[in-house]
């Protein structure tokens, strides 16, 4: 048996673009717009909903005949909070200086949308290997946006990458200067807005009837 | 099965809290230990870095063993030192006394370069929340050796960036008493500049952030006063 058929693959790649949960669905802008001032946290972040949303549709898929119908939402955001917390705890013992960036938005992933509709949506009713892959796909999905979004914002606001400084000394000399508006939410808004334009206008399957 | 009886949801429930709530403690207790050694060797590495020394993390507690030759509490009101609290290990009352609340005033001494150094902890408010830092001072009690600066939600690029060294630079050599008054060092609007005490740069973008840092300067480091007129005096 194939581990990926023509249906499975769909579901792992679909997020990535007809699909994506921020730029067609419009889920999980909160976060979206708070950690991507720079690239790296928009990496860890991206890893971390990778991980919890994948393990998180699996738990739920796994579970999904013996849950309750009228506590099916509360049992989603204990699984979800769950491992949640352990992400967080792992980061504290290993990844001790990247956890102190993300502080709080390593918590804020249980109240991400993107997470609570895949379960809702897909867990309930696939079988664990591709919900999986739905959560990974849409883990995914929203993370590629998030690492655009923290590359323009980071070299743009700051003139690094990776704290690294990428934008050269001369420009700087003949006055080019650092957007601070960059590294406020208003302009991630600005910047999610472009990638949605410009993935609307090559695709013409997402564009909407005018009248 | 059957779903959707009371009892069924509620052991359903139940079950699952129980075990939820064994598997996160068991992950707690079996990470805490690793946890605990992170903080104290970030606290390591924040102390060191007002040395201007900057650890890396492995590196870390050696560095700081080798360096830190005594760490003890003070009165601040006589401004002396308490001399039961003395100890350099992360179990010593200087190293875990909580300085959040006041509940102690611990001093670090360093020596680098033949001449001794004294290293007190800082607490403020950012405008988000916390920050803190620590302040190296050299053996006459007003020249600062170097400052280390953290924080805890500040802005990103903007209010963050008090953690660099371009700011934290700008404090070397700069004076916190003048004709024998303590004045803390002011930090003022880029361009601005106070008379009569020693100033640095604030944050452009970081306005509440850089008045945050001028207000834990003075509060904090105001606690020390009389410590630190005693080493003037004595020198």
């Amino acid at each position: 048996m194939a581990l990926l058929n023509s249906k499975t693959k769909a579901v792992l790649l679909g997020p990535l673009n007809k699909n994506n949960p921020v730029i067609v669905q419009v889920l999980g802008i909160c976060s979206a717009l708070a950690v991507t001032s720079k690239l790296e946290p928009s990496v860890v972040m991206t890893i971390a909903v990778v991980v919890v949303a994948g393990f998180g549709n699996v738990v739920i898929s796994m579970l999904r005949n013996t849950i309750p119908n009228r506590i099916r939402i509360i049992v989603q955001l204990v699984v979800v909070a769950a491992l949640v917390t352990i992400v967080s705890e792992v980061l504290k013992a290993y990844l001790y200086d990247v956890n102190k960036q993300l502080s709080v938005f390593v918590g804020l992933i249980v109240t991400n949308c993107i997470l609570m509709g895949r379960l809702e949506a897909f867990a309930l009713g696939n079988g664990p290997w591709p919900s999986f892959l739905d959560g990974v796909g849409n883990g995914l999905g929203y993370g590629w946006i998030l690492i655009v979004v923290g590359f323009f914002r980071e070299l743009l606001g700051s003139g690094t990458l990776f704290d690294i400084p990428v934008i050269p000394q001369a420009l700087y000399d003949i006055g080019y200067e650092n957007n601070g508006l960059m590294i406020l939410p208003p302009m991630a808004m600005i910047v999610i807005a472009g990638i949605i334009w410009v993935h609307r206008y090559r695709d013409k399957e997402l564009q909407e009837e005018t009248n | 099965m059957k779903t959707e009886k009371n009892t069924y949801t509620i052991i359903y429930a139940s079950i699952m809290v129980l075990l939820v709530a064994l598997g996160l403690s068991f992950t707690h207790q079996a990470l805490s230990e690793k946890q605990k050694k992170n903080v104290e060797i970030d606290k390591m590495q924040q102390i060191l870095r007002s040395l201007k020394i900057d650890a890396p993390t492995d590196k870390a507690q050696t560095i700081y063993n080798d360096l830190i030759s005594d760490a003890y509490l003070i009165d601040i009101e006589s401004g002396t030192k308490k001399e039961t609290s003395s100890g350099t290990q992360p179990t010593d009352s200087a190293f875990v006394v909580n300085v959040t609340n006041r509940e102690g005033f611990p001093i670090y001494e360093a020596e680098i370069d033949g001449d001794k150094k004294y290293i007190l902890p800082m607490n403020g408010k950012g405008l988000w929340g916390p920050i803190w830092g620590y302040l190296a001072i050299d053996s006459n009690g007003s020249t600062v050796y170097g400052v280390d600066f953290g924080h805890d939600s500040e802005t990103p690029g903007l209010g963050a960036e008090i953690t660099t060294e371009n700011f934290r630079d700008q404090f070397e050599g700069k004076e916190l008493f003048k004709d024998g008054e303590f004045k803390s060092i002011a930090v003022v609007k880029k361009g601005k500049s106070v008379s009569n005490r020693d100033y640095v740069d604030g944050i452009s973008g970081g306005t509440i952030t850089s008045k945050g840092v001028d207000a834990m300067l003075y509060d904090s480091v105001g606690d020390y006063e009389n410590f630190l007129k005693n080493l003037t005096v004595s020198k």
